[in-house]
């Protein structure tokens, strides 16, 4: 195969279909950044569930030596080992509870170290500050009053969270946007392919003559093919990197410059998983999307 | 080299076949008019030879395959062995008479030095020789139609099939191409012409097949364009 033949067929085929070409690739473009955004969204709700949220629904956090000074429930001192296994036992006793995690303090400040490790809280937090932490997972999500009323205000305990309140909230919130950008994503995707599919018809009928000519003088169906499929590849791949491109605006600017300024207690995505996988799957299917629609248009339209 | 076992082809939603239980052979080195008038089924005959079209009935044998059991993809090195000249030239308008003839070259993977080797020799061979750089538009019919037999001939093809090549043609050019046919013919290519030129086929005294409904009606050596009572 001479590529320099099947290079200047294609460029004189992405010309000839400028308008349809741009076309495809704005389209390719917008579906491709929807899908990376959803992407992003879905790892930024995982990285804030962070890593008792899918195990458990309630926390009860015990008091430690600086809450004994400065929290009201915890008036009466910190929690002593027995309390703890008062508290423990108790649990075990309650029909609403399917399992139990013990977090020691040294282990939340591990995680919290682990967790916060961009963000200027983690230095700013020592070990004596975390607390013990019963973690507890209930057969009944909506059972939390249980626990609540069972331990809210006894000897030992600072405060009881019913952890799905402080963020279900905003999960669902972003939940739903990603439900939003998959059915636009959807929707351009279809424009898309439906682009791609009109600008290779276009693009085979207008050389129909040099494809007439090919077929008859014995060039292999592949060779026949490959002008229109890079054509369509190069596009798609074009509209790909339009769409890293703006991934990467939006993730500079949206969230680096802007919404790390305004809400200090999240932290925010880094340029790790932007980079990989997200920026290769967007380049990789921008080419491919195209390429395979625009074989199985060829099927139908270029008969070889 | 041609080879028809009781050929028939029926087109779908055609009640009458284009082609009824044809039989014939065409050795090396023949050259064979086809005639016959225009429904006849000479077009057929032709596309079941390129295996544009598959038989619906019968064996086809061309340069000794059974095209009924060549796989689609053997298909290209087939047509690489046929040359194929058209009463509408099919010319690239955009390209000039060099690139057109190496065109035909370059899309099945030839080295450019090859190309750059055969391309004026075949030229030459048509009587296009300095004529090289015109575009299509820039020459007579009987001067496009040299480039498409060059075209057709670069490959040294062992079969070349011409459909009424000198349909576009006056009587005086048309001479011309026969001529250039014919020498084709002597250096060992098999010719298989579809014609309605009554002229021509009487002054060549070849084999003559008329196809007449879809049937074969005649066959005759040294033959002419009608029924001599």
């Amino acid at each position: 195969m001479r590529a320099q033949f099947v290079l200047s067929e294609i460029s004189v085929g992405l010309r000839r279909n400028l308008t349809m070409t741009f076309a495809v690739i704005v389209s390719v473009a917008l579906s491709l950044a929807l899908a990376g955004g959803s992407l992003l969204v879905r790892e930024q709700v995982d990285t804030m569930k962070g890593y008792w949220f899918d195990k458990v629904q309630v926390s009860i956090f015990l008091c430690n030596k600086d809450d004994a000074k400065t929290v009201k429930s915890c008036a009466r001192g910190a929690v002593t080992e027995q309390q703890k296994k008062e508290i423990a036992a108790e649990l075990d006793k309650l029909e609403v509870v399917e399992k139990v995690y013990y977090e020691s303090s040294a282990e939340a400040f591990e995680r919290y170290q682990k967790d916060f490790k961009e963000s200027l809280l983690a230095s700013n937090v020592t070990a004596d500050q975390m607390q013990d932490s019963f973690r507890v997972k209930l057969k009944d999500p909506d059972k939390y009053q249980v626990i609540s009323s069972a331990f809210n205000g006894r000897p030992g305990v600072m405060q009881v969270n019913d952890q799905r309140a402080l963020l279900e909230n905003l999960f669902d919130l972003l939940n739903g946007m990603n439900r939003v950008a998959y059915v636009l994503m959807a929707l351009m995707l279809v424009v898309a392919l439906l682009l791609i599919v009109n600008t290779v018809r276009v693009s085979a009928f207008s050389r129909r003559r040099e494809t007439g000519i090919m077929r008859l003088v014995g060039a292999s169906g592949f060779y026949i093919q490959m002008p229109f499929i890079m054509e369509a590849a190069i596009s798609g791949l074009i509209g790909g990197a339009l769409a890293c491109a703006m991934l990467v605006a939006g993730k500079y600017f949206l969230i680096d410059n802007w919404l790390v300024d305004k809400i200090e207690l999240i932290t925010f995505i880094g340029w790790d998983y932007l980079l990989v996988p997200v920026i290769p799957l967007v380049l990789v299917v921008g080419m491919l999307m195209p390429a395979v629609a625009a074989f199985f248009t060829l099927r139908k339209y270029l008969k070889v | 080299m041609i080879r028809f076992d009781n050929v028939s082809k029926n087109y779908p939603k055609q009640t009458r076949p284009a082609l009824r239980d044809v039989s014939l052979e065409i050795e090396k080195g023949e050259f064979v008019f086809l005639v016959g008038s225009s429904g006849s089924g000479k077009s057929t005959f032709l596309k079941l030879i390129l295996r544009e079209e598959r038989a619906s009935v019968g064996a086809v044998h061309v340069l000794g395959k059974d095209l009924a059991r060549l796989s689609n993809w053997k298909v290209p090195h087939l047509r690489r062995q046929l040359g194929n000249v058209f009463q509408d030239f099919r010319l690239l308008p955009n390209k000039t008479v060099r690139e057109n003839v190496a065109f035909a070259l370059e899309v099945i993977g030839k080295s450019r030095s090859s190309i750059r080797k055969v391309v004026p020799e075949v030229l030459d061979l048509v009587g296009l020789a300095g004529k090289e750089d015109r575009m299509p538009g820039e020459l007579s019919g009987g001067e496009q139609q040299r480039v498409a037999i060059a075209r057709a001939f670069v490959n040294r093809p062992m079969l070349l099939i011409a459909d009424e090549p000198t349909g576009n043609l006056d009587p005086q050019t048309s001479v011309g191409i026969m001529k250039l046919l014919d020498r084709i013919n002597r250096t060992g290519t098999t010719v298989v012409m579809a014609t309605h030129d009554q002229q021509i086929v009487d002054q060549m005294r070849k084999r003559v097949i008329e196809l007449e409904q879809g049937r074969l009606v005649r066959d005759q050596s040294r033959g002419v364009y009608g029924y001599q009572h």
